[in-house]
Parts: C-alpha cells; structure tokens; sequence
C-alpha cells in the first residue's frame, strides 16, 4: 500500500483541436491538502473533470489509481460511490430549496421508499455543525449568502461520505472574511476527520497559507509538485506556472493626464426592488483623459450598481443626477444611447453577462458596434473577418481562429474577446468592472497592458477591483465607495492599503 | 483540403439536412414507385406546402430568440381567411382590397401578441396559448360554422401559374417524360418555367464569379476555389432540374414566386442586416446582448408582429389553395412549421438556425406528409412517424453536441 490515497498516471485527454492535458502525473498523499495551480487553460478543471467522471473512461487515457485499486468511472455517480466529492466553481445548489433538501440532494435519507424528513433534519443539522454553518436548516439557498452557500456544498460532499474532497476555486467569489472561514473550515476537516483535499486556486498566497503539496500544471503538463511544508515563496510558484519570473507584476507606464472628459453630479439611484433605499446616494465623479480611475471598496458597497445606472439606466430605480461628458450634459435613457455617446461598460459577470458564448470571436467582438461595418442595412462579413483577425492577433486572444465559439476559450481569453468588443465600440469612457477577475496572473498582466494602452490612447478609464494591490498597481487616482457614497478620494501614488481599509471601516462606523 | 473539411465541419448540420432529405426523397420515390417524383405531384407538393414553408420562416425568428414558440399561428390562418373571405363574399370589396384587409388582420394579431411577451413580459407559450385559443373562437363566431367560397385572387394565388410565354417551342428534350413512364406525357415544357430556372441559375453563377473577383480585388478572404465551384455547379444543377421538373407540368406557379421572394428576403435580414444579428445574439445569451445595446424588448416585438403576417400570408394562400374559408382550417399548422424549424437545425434554446434549415425542414414535413399518402399509410400513424422524426432530429442535434463540445 502506497502513501498515496490518488495516482493519476500518464493522464492524456483530447478534445477536438485541442489537446488539453498530455501525460499528466498527479499524486496526492492520504490526509493532506493538495493545491493545484496553473493558469487558465492549463487543465486544472480538466483534470478534475477526468478524476470525478465527467470525462468518463474511455475518453481519456491513463489510469486512476484510488486507495489502491485501478478506477475507472463512468459518471459521477461512480467516483461519488469511491468516495471522491467535487464542488465546482458554480455551486450546484437549488435555489428555492431549503439548505437540509440542498445537503440530502440527490442523496435523500429514505425508508421504504418515503422521504424521512425527521433523519433528513437530524442528519443536516449535525452536518451544519461541523461546518460551521449557523443558519436554521429551514433557510432558502437563496436567502443565505454565498460564503455560506460553499458551507452547504461542503456538507453535501460530507454527507456523501467522501474521503476525498475536490474544491475548485472555493473562494473565488468570497470576501475575505468568508474566505479565511473556509480556509480555517477545510485545515479542521483535514486534521481532525483526516479528509483528504484537493483545491484549485489562483489566489497564491491562500495555497501558500493552507497547502501540504503544490502541484503546478502548466500547457496541459505537470510542471513540477512543491512540498510546501516550508513554505515557499509566491515568485516559486508563479515561475512555475509561467515560466519565468514575473519580476512586475503591473506594466511599467507613465500616463499622460489630459482635461476632465467624463464627470457625475449627484448622482442617486435606488433599489429596482425596494424603492425607498437609496443604493447610490449622492455620488460625484470625474474621469480625466488618460487618467485611470480606481473605485475601491468591498463587495456589496455599490460600485457595479453606480456603474451600470450610469451605463444607460441598465440598474436601478429613479435615478437622478447630471452626466457631463467633454463639457456637454448628456442624457443616457438606454444602453444604446449609451453606446452611441461613447459610454461601454465591461459587466464583471463575464460568463453570464459578457459573451455569447453560441457565436463565434468574430461575431462578439463586433456585437456592440455592428454599425461599424454596415453598409445601408447591410453588415459586411468580409470586414467583420477582417476585424476578428485584427483584435484576434492585436491582443493575442489563443484560438483555433476567428471562427471558434468563445464559450470554448480559457478565462484570460474570453476576457479579451470581451475587451475587443468594448474597444472595437470605440468608446471614450470605459467602466471596467473587475476586468481581471478568475484570471491568471500571465494573462492579468496582458489586459493591464490594454488598458494602459486605452489610457494613452486619450480614454477615460473608470475601473472597479476588489483586489486593492491591483487598484494601487494600475490607477492613477482612486475613490473609495462604501454603502453607495464617495468616501474618500486619493492620488494612488500616495495611498496605501491601510489607508483604504481605514477610510472604510471609518465611514461604515460614522 | 482542411479549409474544406472547416467549412463542412462549421455547417455540418446543414449539409446533414441535405442528405436527409435526398435520402427521404429516395425512399419515397421508391416506396411509391416513382409516383412521388412526377412532375404532377411535383408541382402539388410546392402548393401544397408552401403554407409549411411561409410558417416556419416566421416561426425560425421566434425559436431563434430563445427557443420561444408561436401556438396561435394555425388558429391565425383561420382567423385571417376567415376576415378575408367574409369581406370578399359576404361584404363584397375586390379580392386584392379583401387581401390586404386579411394581411392587416394577421399584422394587427402580431402586434398585439408582440405587445404582451415584450412589453408585459408575459411568456410567449402562455401568449400565444391564448391567442391560439382567441382566434380560433373569433374565426368560428364570424364563420357561424359555415364555409366561405372564394374565386378570383385567391385562386390565382392558391392555383394559378404564370402564362407560358412561348407554348409548344421546347420539347421535352432530355425525355424524362418515356423515363418516368407517364401516362400524360408532355410533348413540350413549360417556357416560361424553363427560361426562368436557367436564367435564375445564370445570374446566381455570375454573381457569385463577379462577387468572389471583387472580393479578392479589395483584399478579402474568400472560400477555396475548389469549394466554390463545387457548390456553384451543384446549385446550377439543382435548380435547372427543379425547375425542368415544374416546366413538365404546369409551370412556374405563383405560389412558386411568393415563397421564393419571402425566402429570399428573410434570409438577407436574417444573415445581412443588424436585426437580424440581435436577434441570434440575444437567443445566445440575453443578457450579453443587452449589454451590448441590443433592445431586446423591440426585437420580440417585431419578431412576433412579423409572425403575424407571416401567419396571414399562410392564411391566403390556404385559402387560396381551398378556394374557400372554412371554419377548421389551419388546424396543426403550428405544429407543422414549429417541427419544420426543429428538423431543420434550430436550437431549441435559441440562437442557432437558418431560414434555409427551416425551409429544408419544411421540405422534409411535405415529402413525408406527401409520400406517406400516396403509399395510402394509415393518417394516425403517418402522425406518428412525423412525431418520431422530430424527435430523432432533435435528439441527433443534442448528440452530435455533446460531441462536439470542448472542455
């Protein structure tokens, strides 16, 4: 008996075109947390995907070795039955359903055929125990938040028995306070009942905090595994996953400041929901050409909201205030007017909001600015293949071609089909909300050097990140944004973190 | 060579229609022992269908914004010939003044359908539930269960056939008429038909020659020669044979030009022009496409208004075709156009599909509705196998996905 409780060996698995994984070697010791890193596209989830059975056998080749025996599973159903548990980046929770049916989903305590709701509550409060999750079992998924969400996939995946536990960026979506919950969560499942994990991530200095192991994938091949018992430096793991040394982590840029070219007066929006609560409350901004201007703030302070209210009314209720853009007022009923003032809004909610993931890069880049290459009423695919191309090489989106359906790129990839589309729109003032997010740290680097580009170009760039290094990295002048409001403003070139989180936590008390 | 397997590997749903359809023509042809191929029969199954045909191109638009489907559509064919007639017999106005009252009655009906899924955001299944259910009622007080003849216009257009302009000049060259062993074997073909298939064929060629040189002249990327010579000369031939075939018969039917013109223009919004590109966008991903600019709201709106008309054309030319309006017409018809749009490609969650699909899925609907009747097939099983065939093509197209996904 080996000390490993998983062996992957020689894993190779094909798609059409692509080969996504080639004689991969992946092995995890029994009771450890093992992190898989890499960037996007180097088969992280791919390889997860081959483990749980959603690439069932025959798909792939190379063998599975579990608590010794030789797996070969079909569907999840069989890797669930050896006792390996995956929870994706998209929990797979119903939401109308209470959190006791979500834990038991698929997997319902029964006697004689009947639903035993009595064990089901028993069973799923205990379970609600050791996760620490302190909401009544009654709750609605939907009512509860989704730090505590991950909480109700972990005791699914414990009520299932499983000995090991497959995370695929786990805290993706949180904030950090949900984040450290769950870290903490996962280092007393393992030290205590010995479960075994596997986590994906891309947020380094999480796997640095909580790893035993580290295995690199990079291009769809093992790079190295790291012991990280020591623990090893973030630059380690980052030249593994790219390559080389990433000595900057933001491009080098002096900016090129111009006058003001995009300003908000007093502008206030409420709740489409509950028209009473003001969830932009006065807020005024201004955007200067060439200048790049952070909105820091935690989640939930209403950044994306002011955004998307000022991109053609596309959020909120009763919204009032002045837009001034190049000195005139404008007025932006819709998006498309929005589009034709020159406004382009990239939505943080690229999966769902971003692409059309059916239609090709061509076709998406030119989605928003169609008029470009019609002629009469008639769209000219021969300049829109041109176009493809051209933002195809221009911003080194990796595809088969033009012709490839964006719902088949990596993360950093759809990210620049996106960014195309806005660009290709010919905007003046561009709101990027969080443009990097689920992104590796290679490709971050590329889309800074966007739009850095953008802002030489002579745009006015408003961009919204809840990761602070990035706002400090790459603006010029930051607002803070706490509940709806300006709170503070400050030149980036004298602002620190501390300075950021105080002024928050400041205001929130005030 | 790859460039070629791309194009077949990105339309490869298309051609498989194609091959569908060959193959389904052939085992007709057999099974009814030729009679199925007769220009006579020919000739039935363009009038016949074109009801199919007019429906699914409206219905293609509907399935295309997000699977959404038009049950009211049979009921509006009633309901519009049912206006017309009643205005053309019972009233007494000119057929063509009769005409366009019912293309404003069918117009008026999408509108007012359009209103509700767009701007109420009442779902189209529950909207045109509804109106399926309306109309058909509205039909039935006007019609008080009786049937309308109707003559002039209508006939032209459900019957007619263009005038040969040159009767008796152009034998029966090729002989097909001793080929297919018909009784009434024509001496000579239609001119009019003849010259029209060739000269159609002639232009499209020149088109494609002249557009493929300007194209290269500006610096554009075009298909492989080879390709394009492939799929020139087997449109030249297809459409020559076709309209051979007509030219045996009767001719060039009006009902012919009506599909042909609506093919034509639908497929240029469809594929040319912006609304046409909304409309596949936001089937794809809502969402997305609302942030792009795209007034989702406006484009359902014309999408159902325009499956009105679309509807009310249908409604003419069935009563056209029956030379009457009858209380019970129309029946199924959504079924039909709905079932030409799925075999045809369509993604029951929107955003995928061509008018062409629906056209060739409609072809496939009349070949089998058509084959199957003349083979004498029980009704009630000729409904089953229909069903089944929507069934297998839908399931094929799921197939070949989950396939063809990448990771």
């Amino acid at each position: 008996m080996s000390e490993y409780i998983l062996e992957m060996r020689n894993i190779t698995k094909e798609f059409p075109g692509v080969t996504a994984l080639s004689d991969v070697t992946f092995q995890v010791k029994k009771g450890e947390i093992h992190a898989l890193v890499g960037e996007n596209g180097a088969g992280k989830s791919t390889l997860m995907n081959v483990l749980s059975g959603i690439h069932p056998y025959g798909s792939y080749s190379g063998d599975i070795i579990f608590k010794g025996t030789e797996c070969r599973f079909k569907n999840i159903r069989d890797s669930e039955a050896a006792g390996i548990a995956i929870i994706h980046q998209e929990l797979a929770l119903s939401p109308f359903m209470t959190i006791a049916e979500n834990i038991f989903l698929g997997n319902e305590r029964v006697k004689n055929g009947v639903i035993n709701w009595d064990e089901t509550n028993r069973e799923a409060i205990k379970l609600m125990q050791r996760v620490g999750l302190n909401e009544k079992h009654t709750a609605q998924i939907k009512n509860i938040g989704v730090g505590k969400q991950q909480l109700v996939e972990i005791a699914k995946a414990l009520s299932k028995n499983c000995e090991l536990l497959i995370l695929d960026e786990p805290t993706a979506a949180l904030n950090d306070e949900d984040s450290n919950h769950l870290l903490e969560l996962l280092c007393t499942l393992n030290k205590e009942h010995g479960l075994t994990c596997i986590m994906i991530s891309h947020k380094i200095h999480e796997v640095i905090k909580i790893a035993n192991d580290i295995t690199v994938l990079r291009d769809g091949k093992t790079i190295e595994t790291l012991d990280n018992t020591e623990k090893v430096s973030e630059g380690r793991i980052i030249k593994g996953m790219v390559g080389r040394e990433l000595t900057d982590r933001f491009p080098k840029h002096t900016p090129k400041i111009g006058e003001i070219g995009f300003e908000v007066k007093s502008w206030v929006a409420y709740d489409p929901l509950d028209e009473e609560r003001a969830i932009i409350n006065n807020v005024s901004i201004h955007v200067r050409k060439g200048e790049i201007v952070g909105l820091a703030g935690l989640m939930g302070a209403g950044r994306t909201e002011l955004a998307m209210s000022i991109f053609g009314k596309a959020y909120g209720k009763k919204i009032s205030g002045t837009l001034i853009k190049d000195g005139k007022e404008i007025t932006l009923n819709n998006i498309e007017q929005a589009i034709e003032n020159g406004i382009a809004y990239v939505t943080e909610d690229r999966k769902t909001a971003g692409l059309v993931h059916i239609q090709d890069l061509k076709k998406n880049i030119t989605l928003a600015n169609l008029k470009a290459i019609t002629k009469g009423f008639v769209i000219n695919e021969d300049e829109e293949l041109i176009v493809g191309k051209d933002y195809r090489k221009r911003f080194n989106i990796k595809s088969s071609s033009v012709f490839q359906k964006v719902g088949n790129l990596s993360g950093g990839n759809q990210q620049k089909v996106v960014l195309s589309k806005w660009i290709f729109a010919a905007p003046d003032v561009l709101i990027l909300d969080e443009p990097t997010r689920g992104i590796d740290v290679g490709a971050k680097y590329e889309i800074y050097k966007i739009i850095l580009e953008l802002a030489d170009a002579g745009k006015c760039i408003i961009m919204i990140s809840s990761e602070l290094p990035e706002i400090l990295g790459i603006t010029d002048r930051l607002y803070i944004i706490n509940e709806g409001r300006v709170v503070g403003e400050m030149k980036t070139s004298e602002a620190t973190q501390e300075d950021i989180m105080s002024t928050i936590i400041s205001s929130s008390a005030g | 060579m790859n460039s070629i397997k791309e194009f077949m590997n990105r339309n490869i749903r298309q051609y498989g229609m194609i091959f569908a359809l060959i193959v389904i023509v052939m085992f007709f042809g057999i099974a009814t022992g030729g009679k199925l191929i007769w220009p006579r029969n020919v000739s039935m199954l363009v009038r016949q269908n074109a009801y199919v045909l007019i429906l699914a191109i409206g219905m293609m638009f509907c399935i295309l914004t997000g699977g959404n489907i038009d049950l009211s559509v049979g009921s509006l064919v009633a309901l519009v010939s049912a206006m017309s007639g009643l205005m053309a017999t019972t009233i007494g106005i000119p057929s063509w003044l009769a005409i366009i009252f019912g293309l404003v009655t069918g117009l008026l009906a999408g509108l007012w359908q359009g209103f509700w899924i767009a701007y109420v955001k009442v779902p189209p299944f529950i909207t045109t539930l509804a109106g399926m259910l309306v109309f058909r009622g509205v039909n039935n007080i006007i019609l008080n269960g009786q049937t309308l003849p109707l003559s002039g216009l209508y006939v032209v257009i459900g019957t007619g056939s263009v005038p040969d302009i040159a009767p008796n000049t152009i034998p029966d060259f090729l002989r097909i008429g001793d080929l297919l062993q018909l009784q009434n074997k024509p001496e000579f073909l239609n001119a009019t038909m003849f010259i029209v298939g060739l000269v159609l064929s002639i232009i499209y060629v020149l088109f494609t020659i002249f557009n493929r040189k300007s194209k290269i002249a500006r610096g554009y990327e075009v298909a492989s020669l080879k390709s394009v010579v492939i799929k020139v000369i087997s449109f030249f031939i297809v459409i020559n044979i076709f309209s051979y075939w007509l030219a045996m018969d009767d001719g060039l039917p009006i009902m012919l030009i009506l599909v042909a013109i609506l093919f034509a223009v639908y497929t240029f919004i469809a594929t040319k022009t912006i609304p046409g590109r909304h409309i596949y966008a936001m089937g794809g991903n809502i969402k997305a496409a609302e942030l792009s600019g795209v007034n989702t709201k406006k484009m359902m709106f014309l999408v159902y208004s325009n499956m009105g008309l679309l509807a009310a054309v249908a409604g003419i030319v069935t009563a056209g075709r029956l030379m009457a309006s009858s209380p019970n017409v129309g029946a199924n018809f959504e079924m039909d156009a709905i079932g030409s749009c799925f075999i045809g490609g369509a993604s029951a969650y929107g955003g995928v599909g061509t008018i062409w699909g629906a056209v060739v899925g409609a072809f496939i609907m009349g070949v089998m509705n058509n084959g199957m009747s003349i083979i004498g097939l029980n009704v009630f099983l000729q409904s089953v196998v229909k069903g089944m065939v929507v069934l297998l093509a839908v399931a094929f197209d799921m197939y070949s996905k989950s396939k063809s996904r990448l990771g």
